[in-house]
């Protein structure tokens, strides 16, 4: 089944590469491949580099080339969502306005360390009250705040405007980035990370209580890598790759109560026992989650 | 890079080799600001050996009869857990028994954990924060609590008939925050901060298996503050622990420590009844009391620690005694005479005090005592003992009960073995 869906993936990252990249982009990304393959050398002992690459089995193209499609997907649908979001706000239509805000964000919070890799992006999308000089705070958490707090979309025409266009740089440059299985597989634990540091504790959503909606975007975010490089982890460590599996599942099984139609519900219904259960299932998936990086030699 | 990748294949450091590489620099560490006295004293064996890096002699053996920090001299720090077992299945306990066994081993005697410490792509296998280190005289002590008895993980039959949970005590005001837990670690050692990194290990090496339900670090005066090694003084001011057993009197731990393998079940020979109250102290009030009126609570002299109308502090107990009015010199309602009682109960203290911060409600201090006993039967022992003090004690005026749980105290592991591996 991940064979499955990893193809149509090859055949879309190679199409858009073909499409958006020119000579140079294509061989920077040639060299991505490098400092993997070198890395799988030096977990192993003193013999030649190809049958390092052999032994280890460190050329990871196809995970890397299936996570760019799917960041390009998950960032194509960001921006048409968030234009759907910024013409409601624009709209003076409050209700739909909230309607549209945390979906929207799932797009992003799936994808959030390539985000994060590109600089100044990330707190211009989705910095919250007090990461930024009040004067530089734009983006997301700005308009949530306006929508559930000040309950008003009055003023926030240039907001939703530069997020927009911050949505549409962000989709530029994803085609240039360099991508390579290091920050994938960093980028998985960075994603739970950020789920037991602020999404599982309500601090993210703090106008519209919809941190459920990121929770369960940054998980899928995190699954979509372990897809991608489940196979070379199998066939290196299955005891490893098995657990992460289960719990993965079980993270999964114990986040699905709370689902509410094609959403979830308001982080306020959840009482101190269901946060502390997420969050500790959520640790017992990015411990060994934190450890793929070791058996793949990334 | 690749230099620092060619660096990080260096095989993993000890704590001990970190010690001796860093060489006089270390040395300078470990006498801190005390000097070669300070450090005799706190290794209590003022022997030139202290100093050798390569033979810590602070360390304490993991393996053995008996599990560590039972009968052990009490160490300056307790870091103390209770966990829940999210583990699905009886394999999978028994698996983490084994990782924790192998870290626990190493921790005690002050080796860092697993294979990847100075590998720069991958989270370090040991936190870190004790590297370096000594082994601090380092003990771990593991249990499992009633509760683990339930039908999970087929282990209903193997219930030791005395292990529940303790009945209600008049006056407790538990909160189930510190109460109970499947299993239980404690974790003794002459350093916080080698204490702490040996309960966060143990949690992390956990993560899918078990969850911690409640966590309580303590102290005690230091080895250093007190090189004479008296009886250390709980946060009233007073001595405690001076009634304990004597531990070096090996047919006495029998008889009052060691569960028997006649008591069963037979998986529990060799290992003990752990009883752990929380205890917090009203301080506030009690620093209000007279010193007459601190005297009759405990019945005994603040300064000396002897029992009322006596000098020395190991002076026996005359509870007949009566002064010139014809009262008992040893209040009725003191702490010493119904903890003593007609003497047929006996337990072994292994109490450490805390301090938690404050009451957010009253702004009071969040302070009292980690009461732990070890014993080889809760019925016989701990339980008549504290019903008498719950009842009477005219301590409980100053004190509030907080948390309980009891734990059963596996047997010693014998090197190659595993922890709980006579139960599962």
């Amino acid at each position: 089944m991940k064979k499955i869906l990893a193809l149509p993936a090859v055949v879309l990252a190679t199409s858009v590469l073909l499409a958006a990249c020119g000579n140079n982009e294509a061989a920077s990304d040639n060299q991505t491949e490098t400092p993997v393959a070198q890395s799988g050398n030096e977990t192993s002992t003193g013999t030649t580099d190809t049958a390092d690459q052999e032994a280890t089995g460190s050329d990871y193209t196809t995970a890397v080339d299936g996570y760019r499609a799917f960041a390009i997907k998950q960032i194509d649908e960001f921006v048409k969502q968030t234009e759907k979001f910024t013409d409601a706000v624009k709209a003076g239509d409050l209700e739909t306005a909230k309607l549209l805000y945390a979906p929207a964000r799932m797009y992003y919070e799936r994808i959030e360390p390539v985000a994060e890799a590109l600089g100044d992006l990330d707190p211009n999308i989705d910095a919250r009250d007090g990461d930024v000089e009040a004067a530089d705070w734009r983006g997301f958490h700005r308009i949530e705040k306006a929508l559930w707090e000040d309950k008003t979309t009055e003023g926030m025409t240039d907001f939703a405007d530069t997020l927009l266009s911050d949505a549409k740089l962000l989709r530029a440059k994803v085609e240039t980035m360099d991508i390579d299985a290091s920050l994938m597989v960093t980028g998985a634990v960075e994603l739970l990370n950020e789920v037991s540091s602020s999404k599982v504790t309500g601090e993210e959503e703090r106008y519209s209580h919809t941190d459920l909606y990121d929770f369960a975007a940054n998980v899928e975010g995190a699954r979509e890598i372990y897809n991608l490089l489940k196979d070379d982890l199998a066939a290196k460590d299955k005891d490893l790759d098995q657990q992460i599996a289960d719990r993965f599942d079980a993270l999964e099984k114990e986040l699905a109560p709370f689902k509410d139609g094609d959403g979830y519900v308001s982080y306020e219904k959840l009482k101190d026992e269901d946060v502390k259960k997420l969050s500790q299932n959520l640790d017992a998936l990015a411990e060994p989650l934190s450890n793929m990086g070791q058996v793949l030699g990334v | 890079m690749t230099e620092q990748k060619k660096d990080s294949l260096k095989k993993p450091l000890s704590r001990r080799e970190m010690l001796k590489l860093t060489g006089v620099a270390g040395l300078g560490l470990l006498l801190g600001g005390g000097g070669a006295s300070g450090l005799m004293a706190l290794g209590r064996k003022s022997s030139p050996a202290a100093l050798d890096v390569n033979m810590p002699d602070n360390a304490l053996p993991f393996y053995g009869k008996h599990q560590a920090g039972i009968i052990t001299p009490a160490q300056d720090f307790i870091c103390f857990a209770a966990f829940d077992v999210t583990a699905g299945s009886a394999d999978d306990l028994r698996r983490l028994f084994k990782n924790w066994t192998a870290a626990a081993a190493a921790m005690a005697a002050g080796e860092m954990i697993g294979e990847h410490n100075a590998t720069l792509n991958t989270p370090p296998t040991d936190t870190g924060e004790a590297a370096g280190l000594t082994p601090s005289r380092t003990t771990l002590t593991f249990g499992v609590g009633p509760s683990l008895f339930d039908g999970r993980f087929g282990l209903q039959g193997r219930k030791p008939k005395g292990l529940r949970d303790l009945p209600a005590f008049t006056g407790d005001a538990l909160d189930p925050q510190w109460c109970g837990g499947d299993l239980c670690v404690q974790v003794c050692a002459d350093d916080m901060q080698v204490a702490f990194h040996a309960i966060r290990n143990l949690a992390r090496i956990a993560r899918g298996h078990a969850v911690l339900r409640w966590t309580q670090e303590g102290f005690q005066r230091t080895g250093r503050a007190d090189p004479a090694g008296g009886t250390p003084r709980n946060l009233l001011g007073f001595k405690d622990g001076t009634g304990n057993p004597d531990t070096t009197d090996a047919v006495l731990m029998d008889q009052t420590v060691w569960a028997q393998p006649a008591d069963g079940p037979g998986w529990m020979a060799g290992g003990s009844y752990m009883a752990v109250r929380r205890v917090r102290m009203r301080v506030e009030v009690w620093d209000r009391s007279t010193l007459k009126d601190q005297e009759a609570t405990f019945g005994r002299h603040r300064d000396s620690g002897a029992p009322l109308g006596s000098r020395g502090e190991f002076d026996p107990v005359d509870l007949k005694a009566k002064s010139a009015d014809g009262q008992p010199v040893i209040p009725a309602t003191s702490h010493l005479r119904l903890a003593k009682g007609d003497g047929s109960q006996q337990i072994l203290r292994r109490s450490y005090s805390y301090s938690s911060g404050l009451d957010a409600k009253t702004g009071q201090l969040d302070a009292g005592l980690l009461f732990i006993s070890y014993q080889r039967d809760l019925e016989k022992q701990f339980i008549p003992i504290q019903e008498r003090l719950a009842k009477n004690d005219k301590l409980n005026e100053y004190t509030v009960h907080t948390g309980s749980a009891v734990f059963a105290c596996f047997p010693g592991i014998t090197n190659g073995g595993y922890i709980g591996d006579t139960l599962i």
